[in-house]
């Protein structure tokens, strides 16, 4: 108990220094915040310019303006959009499902490609399949993920006519109506299963693409986790009983093998949801990720802010998660 | 025998000054030899190793290497296919994006963004990073707390993300995609740096300094930096392999150097359009950095081998 206390209170400086860096985005711009927003509309007074700074709160006091950008953010008053003209809770609200779908996609497609090839490699060491396993790993974390989207779309869409390279679902599929807004669980829940064959197909290709370097570092953690376990005395013994290969590697191997996997693959969130961006324009996929980036070459500021702080977070609670899990797995820390 | 004597010869005080640069030459040479000798066993990284020096020499010398301009448009010469496809000549020999401009070059002259975005951030990163992983982990205490909170909270955000949204804050330019990596990236030198002194510093040699009255400046940068050096040759190597990507991901959102100027990530996005016709104009560009960073991946596995052998899985 006393340990997930203390886990929790570790994350408190963490969430302050995240406030102060979102915070800090909008002074960092060299000149005047308003003056470049509003310079991307076009010609504007003096009036409205002091009108702006005084509706962001820019003519107040610095440390009063982070007390009450912290405030708003925890009231889930989020600012309004300065290019939409909507609260930016709305703008965010409306983009995250599909962001969450694409994501959670993308975990399972790297640990179904990952860790079945990572135990395949640990068990057959030094095998040609075990060096050309690593090998393609490696090209895996070197790839660029837009040019591994675009290859696939290039194979896969244009050449081979096979999936879908874009969007959620085919125009002309009409969408379940929205419960939870991932298109997977509203289709089942409302029994529309050609609904849900068109978002799985759609969902392919762009899950393939975001998940590809987690898939090629939880394979890497993966062997090494199990070459590791492989010779513990336990699995020996297990052999020794007469327990089937098969057995001996998924039940008592691999079981232990899991928690630095969990570990491995909760630190490299942040990568897997830094690809969102990329993977979401390559794909038109109307997620968080795309209005990031629309947001920052509009310099909507409330939105850029809130939408990094919005990822941040995610890590954060993730982290956290998986060292809870990790207290419950594996019981020489719990104590 | 050679490397025997030239420890022994350490502890003649009374040598002249060509004596030393003599026998530290000497050291330099035989470590050299060692290191290579270990680092060649892994063919891998030697063809690794081989991939960057080429891209090196191709975007140092590439007004030589390349008869063609990077940036003119050639309207006779509009989207024409690489040299082993039907319609390709050796003119050309990666073929021509829709301004008839020729990939080859393009790509050759889009190294040097890449290659110096690479090697400058990781740089500039290493530096600060060693130092600050040097005074936190050797002073501990307070200092340290402070410094792990903010690498904590760095650590929280996405990379990219942080990236994308600080050079939209700073603004394009070269100079600001430096910063804008920069403030992340010193994180991992100083996270690697931080627990080698915390075993380092619990070492006898350290222990010898400080009883014949070092101080705590002298045996952080002389004592406990040369030999926690190896690894952080080994990740900064790694590193330079992430902010590659990370720089190609930024020129790839619109975020790069500014056109016309050739980035490996800008080109792909251009040449996104024509992707159903004209593969090659963002395929190829694409290839240049899997290229390049696959082959500062294998170097720094070979490094690390050669090195450092307690870093291998």
């Amino acid at each position: 108990m006393d340990k997930i206390l203390q886990r929790l209170l570790h994350t408190i400086p963490v969430l302050i220094g995240i406030s102060l860096i979102v915070f800090s985005l909008m002074h960092l711009t060299p000149g005047d915040p308003v003056e470049i927003m509003l310079g991307e509309v076009g010609y504007v007074s003096q009036e409205d310019i002091e009108l702006m700074r005084a509706e962001l709160g820019l003519d107040r006091p610095l440390i009063e303006q982070y007390f009450s950008f912290v405030a708003g953010i925890l009231r889930g008053d989020w600012g309004t959009s300065l290019r939409a003209r909507v609260p930016v809770k709305a703008l965010i609200l409306e983009r995250l499902p599909a962001t969450i779908e694409l994501t959670i996609a993308a975990i399972v497609v790297s640990l179904i490609i990952g860790i079945p090839a990572g135990v395949l490699s640990a068990v057959r060491r030094y095998s040609w399949l075990d060096k050309l396993g690593t090998l393609v790993a490696l090209v895996g974390i070197s790839m660029p993920q837009f040019w591994l989207g675009l290859t696939l779309i290039l194979v896969f869409s244009v050449g081979l006519h096979l999936l879908p390279g874009g969007v959620r679902l085919a125009f002309d599929i009409p969408a379940p109506p929205t419960v939870t807004g991932l298109l997977l669980v509203d289709s089942i829940l409302a029994g529309n299963w050609t609904a849900f064959w068109g978002t799985m197909r759609h969902l392919a290709l762009p899950a393939l693409t975001l998940g590809a370097p987690m898939s090629a570092l939880t394979m890497r953690v993966t062997r090494s986790s199990m070459l590791e376990v492989i010779r513990q005395d336990y699995v020996t013994f297990a052999r020794a009983k007469g327990v089937k290969e098969m057995a001996v590697v998924i039940k008592h191997a691999l079981r232990n093998a899991l928690i630095p996997i969990v570990t491995v693959v909760a630190l490299n969130m942040g990568s897997l949801l830094g690809g969102n961006m990329i993977v979401e324009r390559i794909f038109s996929w109307p997620g968080l990720g795309q209005l990031v980036v629309d947001s920052i070459r509009t310099y909507d500021y409330p939105v850029v802010q809130v939408s990094v702080m919005i990822y941040a977070l995610t890590y954060v609670a993730m982290n956290l998660i998986a060292d809870l899990l990790y207290m419950r797995l594996n019981p020489r820390v719990r104590i | 025998m050679d490397k025997y004597l030239a420890r022994a010869e350490e502890f003649v005080i009374t040598e002249t000054l060509q004596q030393k640069l003599l026998r530290v030459l000497r050291r330099t040479v035989s470590n050299i030899q060692e290191f290579w000798r270990l680092y060649r066993k892994n063919h891998l990284a030697v063809i690794g190793g081989a991939i960057v020096l080429a891209f090196i020499l191709l975007a140092i010398f590439a007004p030589w290497v390349t008869p063609h301009d990077p940036v003119t448009p050639n309207f006779r010469a509009i989207r024409k296919p690489p040299v082993w496809m039907k319609g390709g000549s050796w003119t050309h020999p990666l073929g021509t994006d829709h301004l008839g401009r020729d990939i080859w070059t393009r790509i050759i002259y889009g190294a040097r963004v890449s290659l110096f975005i690479g090697f400058v951030v990781v740089g500039f990163a290493t530096v600060i990073g060693v130092t600050l992983g040097l005074i936190s982990g050797y002073y501990g205490g307070k200092i340290d707390a402070v410094i792990q909170r903010v690498i904590d909270t760095l650590l929280a955000f996405p990379y990219l993300i942080l990236a994308t949204a600080l050079v939209g804050v700073l603004g394009p330019g070269l100079r600001n995609i430096v910063l804008a990596l920069l403030y992340k990236e010193w994180i991992y030198p100083c996270r690697v740096v931080r627990s080698e002194v915390l075993v380092a510093k619990e070492q006898e040699y350290v222990e010898a300094a400080r009883t014949v009255g070092a101080g705590n400046r002298h045996i952080m940068f002389r004592e406990i930096l040369p030999n926690v050096l190896a690894s952080t040759v080994v990740v900064s190597t790694l590193r330079v392999g992430s902010v590659i990507l990370m720089e190609a991901s930024l020129s790839f959102l619109g975020l790069g150097v500014e056109p016309p100027t050739p980035a490996w990530g800008s080109m792909v996005a251009e040449g996104r359009r024509f992707i159903n016709t004209e593969w090659w104009v963002s395929t190829l560009p694409g290839l240049a950095i899997l290229l390049t960073v696959l082959g500062i991946n294998l170097m720094g596995e070979g490094l690390r081998d050669a090195l450092d052998p307690k870093l291998r899985e």
